[in-house]
């Protein structure tokens, strides 16, 4: 497992990569890849600033990784998730997930971003023409979260 | 007893403060009895901690409900629901 909550880029795929290079096991490898939007709730967003909670951050992408390991049999997890100002394009939040068949890969992958939405410390500042704000959660983010607890 | 206090995002804003140490009454034992405690110093304290308002909370950096129980020496986190991803 590797969890990195930091300022600077990542690599897509030097870390897909990482996941199956040395494990000839590895039949597949789902990536999700979470993008800066330059719109929010109908206002232009020209930066944006991710702040953390440093420690239980971390402590809590390792707690929802483990939960995956649970669920699916899983060969390798990756979760690198980016904090400080971004930009609209800049990569946000990587999750990669390394199994035998494919299956396993994408729905811990998407299990692990469900989670991480609802239960990992980050918070977002958006800049826009109006002005500072933080951003809302989204109730739809809580749904997407509770359809795993079935 | 002691505990250490964080705050994050709007709400660190609207305290005017991310963190502080603070000695609490004896009869604050859980996370409920914190924020109805926090709630008397009035001003933003008391509107941003009323019943209904959307914060969440963590004990020794564990998402926590309100019957949680707080100890000498806790870190305790205030936060508004989280926005990452």
């Amino acid at each position: 497992m590797k969890i990195s909550v930091q300022t600077e880029p990542f690599d897509l795929n030097a870390e897909v990569a990482a996941l199956h290079r040395d494990n000839p096991a590895v039949g597949a490898v789902a990536s999700f890849l979470g993008v800066t939007r330059d719109v929010n709730a109908g206002l232009g967003v020209h930066t944006m600033t991710l702040e953390h909670y440093p420690g239980m951050t971390e402590r809590a992408l390792e707690q929802i990784v483990r939960e995956a390991e649970t669920r699916w049999h899983l060969l390798g997890v990756t979760v690198i998730h980016r904090v400080g100002p971004l930009c609209p394009t800049d990569p946000i939040v990587l999750v990669a997930v390394a199994s035998a068949h494919r299956q396993e890969a994408f729905q811990a992958c998407e299990f692990i971003m469900d989670y991480l939405k609802t239960r990992a410390p980050f918070w977002k500042k958006e800049v826009t023409p109006a002005g500072e704000r933080w951003v809302d959660a989204r109730d739809s983010d809580g749904t997407a979260a509770e359809r795993w607890q079935t | 007893m002691k505990i250490r206090l964080l705050y994050f995002a709007r709400l660190r804003e609207l305290f005017g403060t991310g963190s502080e140490s603070v000695d609490v009454p004896d009869e604050v034992r859980t996370l409920a009895d914190l924020i109805a405690w926090l709630s008397t110093r009035g001003g933003v304290w008391t509107e941003q901690l009323a019943p209904g308002r959307a914060y969440r909370m963590a004990v020794n950096q564990d998402m926590a409900g309100l019957e949680a129980a707080i100890r000498d020496n806790d870190e305790v986190a205030i936060f508004p629901p989280v926005t990452g991803g």
